[in-house]
């Protein structure tokens, strides 16, 4: 949030930094005392959790970079190299392959709660906007990643998704075919795509991290949304992001950790496929091609769609209409707590990308098929028809009168509304 | 569509799911595993290094008549957490083998016994000759089969301990052999273990069944060569982050105390 500076520096060096690069000014103003709603939940600490992550994910893929192999016939068992040879290399890909999963968790924890809480709604709709071109660039970066391990699904799921965009055929005979000849750097899945799949997969990363400055600085124009869904009025609504928020965002984040590193040790390869553990066999088509878990939802609304052209539409605009819902939603009410109708169609959503996910895993076929396309009719009419409609049908609940009412109540926010002098704690000063 | 009436849509589809997978499935053909106890099970699991010797034996005698095992070396036979033979009997396992080296000086290639630095031999030259020498069928590498396969080690002991008369009716093609275990219930490997099959020295029984336990626990070692030094370091991390988060969780108590007793001074 916009406020004035209460910086001081200290010493001769932190005034001669200061009128040239204010680096300790920033940090000061954005971490240690930047206003912060008094009442975020724990599922506003997803943020620093999924920074955590980015870290993670950079600092152990730029070691597993060191020893990987991106050729055709060694990638596999330079990937067991590691495993077996490299000091430590067991923890570190088992971290970094456990850890896109934990990285996927999390983005979707803090997505569906910018959801709920209407994060999106003027004035924070370049911060929204921002969050899911980084969802957008990490699941290309995801995707290129565990196409790198070059197993039997690695292999098979670049060959499905690269062949998508030969779909493009049907709009211009030839572009499709062209497109994805390009894309492979030859006439099937093979060397150079692996070369260039990993060159990429080391780049995204670091744009990643360029957006998480965009996404962060976005965020400390307008501050936090918070569960109430109200403006901050007083700095009384407020506490300063150190030590309330960092205390906490830490306490959040050690038992994130703790999770992750059980999944490390104790069941690494839970969330993966067995078959990414057979050499890619460009001759041998494994019976069902599935996706990792984080991308199932996707690939239902993908098969769920009879035709090819129309299931890759599907699939773009499935993450592509998320960039559009601060115009889709309506409703001048930003916190789902206070609309009655609107808290039904919500959790159907949710039920929804649940049952997607499922279904992703599962052949398209009979039944799954039937409710594949149900449930994919329902993501669209979420957006498309619910968010606009229901926000002008409905009467929302009253709202508080502020983000400290909302905590305490009225009674005992109108006391603390007229707090003596003597009783002011230091950090409202600050 | 009303609120109540999607979640109850939504919930029908889910409920209605499990019953369309056995429907798409099918209940005859579908692999019959059943979990084993294994001496490497999570979260405080170690390998039994004698366990691990007599599958070695078991590999070395039988299995590795057919299956290569090429990302394993003769010395990972002798590391800490696997069957931690000693350097002298990693010597002589890897100089049992004929290793093809070279070229020497003269651009020769030459035979010479194996050292401990060796990669497993694999049984055949290719994967041509491998097939040519078994019905067309290319027996599968074995250093990860441990992990690529669902069911993992207990997939490997219910295939090997599998091998039954086809149930009346089953039509088994030219050259092939019913097994429970495997998916569609056919498969090109014969029964190659039975009862006294490998001569045991240690006082294990010679059965099919201990065959079949100790070579998958062997296989899952292979698979998995540093899965001891990771649940141990496993258990040290957990304990750490446990302590942290106690202490955070009070930490975190702490600081916001402070508001709450601002908050109660400013009511009272």
């Amino acid at each position: 949030m916009a406020h004035p500076s209460t910086y001081q520096p200290n010493s001769g060096i932190a005034r001669w930094l200061d009128s040239r690069l204010p680096i300790p000014r920033l940090m000061h103003d954005q971490f240690l005392v930047f206003p912060t709603p008094r009442n975020l939940n724990y599922w506003w600490t997803f943020g620093g959790i999924l920074t955590f992550m980015l870290v993670v994910q950079i600092a152990t893929g730029v070691v597993l970079a060191m020893h990987f192999i991106p050729a055709e016939d060694r990638a596999f068992d330079s990937v067991e190299k590691i495993m077996r040879d490299v000091n430590w290399g067991w923890l570190l890909r088992y971290s970094h392959a456990v850890g896109a999963s934990m990285f996927f968790v999390a983005a979707y924890i803090h997505t569906f709660r910018g959801l709920y809480y209407g994060s999106y709604k003027a004035p924070r709709e370049v911060l929204w906007i921002l969050g899911v071109l980084i969802l957008l660039l990490m699941i290309a970066t995801a995707f290129m990643g565990y196409s790198l391990v070059w197993g039997q699904m690695s292999f098979w799921a670049v060959t499905v998704i690269t062949n998508l965009f030969s779909s493009l055929d049907a709009v211009i005979p030839g572009l499709g075919t062209s497109l994805v000849e390009w894309i492979w750097g030859g006439f099937a899945v093979g060397g150079p795509t692996l070369n260039r799949l990993y060159a990429l997969h080391y780049l995204l990363p670091f744009i990643i991290a360029g957006v998480v400055i965009l996404h962060i600085w976005a965020l400390h124009i307008p501050g936090n949304n918070n569960p109430a869904g109200i403006e901050v009025k007083t700095v009384k609504d407020t506490v300063p992001f150190h030590p309330y928020y960092t205390i906490k965002d830490g306490f959040a984040l050690v038992v994130f950790i703790l999770v992750f590193a059980g999944l490390v040790f104790y069941s690494p390869n839970f969330l993966g496929h067995p078959d990414n553990y057979i050499p890619a066999n460009p001759l041998q088509t494994p019976p069902h091609i599935v996706p990792e878990w984080y991308f199932l939802p996707f690939y239902a609304i993908l098969r769920a769609i009879p035709d090819k052209l129309f299931g890759v539409i599907g699939l773009i605009a499935s993450i592509g209409i998320l960039f559009f819902v601060p115009w889709l939603d309506t409703s001048k009410v930003r916190s789902t707590s206070y609309r009655p109708i609107y808290k039904w169609f919500f959790w159907a959503f949710v039920v929804t990308c649940f049952a997607l996910g499922y279904l992703g895993a599962q052949p398209p076929e009979g039944w799954y098929l039937v409710f594949g396309r149900l449930f994919t009719f329902y993501y669209f009419a979420f957006f498309l028809l619910v968010m606009p409609v229901v926000g002008w049908i409905e009467r929302p609940l009253r709202l508080p009168g502020s983000i400290t009412e909302s905590v305490l109540g009225p009674q005992k926010a109108k006391a603390a509304r007229s707090p003596s002098p003597a009783q002011r704690m230091p950090e409202e000063v600050a | 569509m009303t609120p109540r009436l999607s979640l109850a849509a939504a919930l029908l589809a889910l409920s209605a799911l499990p019953s369309a997978a056995e429907d798409a499935g099918g209940t005859s053909h579908a692999p019959e595993i059943v979990p084993q106890d294994w001496s490497f099970a999570p979260p405080f699991g170690t390998f039994d290094n004698a366990q691990l010797q007599r599958g070695f034996q078991v590999y070395k005698d039988v299995c590795a008549q057919c299956h290569s095992m090429r990302l394993l070396s003769y010395r990972n036979l002798g590391e800490p957490g696997g069957p931690q033979f000693s350097p002298k009997a990693v010597e002589v396992l890897a100089s049992q083998v004929q290793i093809t080296d070279g070229p020497d000086e003269k651009g020769e290639m030459f035979q010479r016994p194996g050292r401990p630095s060796d990669r497993f031999r694999s049984p055949f030259a290719n994967e041509q000759q491998a097939r040519a020498l078994n019905n067309g069928a290319l027996p599968p590498d074995l250093s990860v089969m441990a992990k690529a396969r669902p069911g993992g080690a207990d997939y490997i002991y219910a295939l090997l301990t599998g091998y039954h008369p086809p149930p009346e009716g089953f039509e088994l093609a030219q050259g092939m052999h019913y097994n429970t275990a495997f998916p569609g219930h056919q498969i090109a490997m014969p029964p190659v273990l039975s009862d006294n099959a490998v001569a045991y020295t240690d006082g294990t029984e010679r059965t099919l069944e201990n065959y079949a336990r100790d070579v998958s626990a062997f296989l899952m070692w292979a698979a998995e060569p540093k899965l001891e030094q990771r649940h141990k370091t496993g258990a040290r991390v957990m304990i750490f982050l446990l302590v942290f988060a106690v202490i955070m969780f009070l930490a975190k108590r702490r600081v916001w105390a402070k508001l709450h007793h601002r908050d109660a001074s400013h009511a009272a």
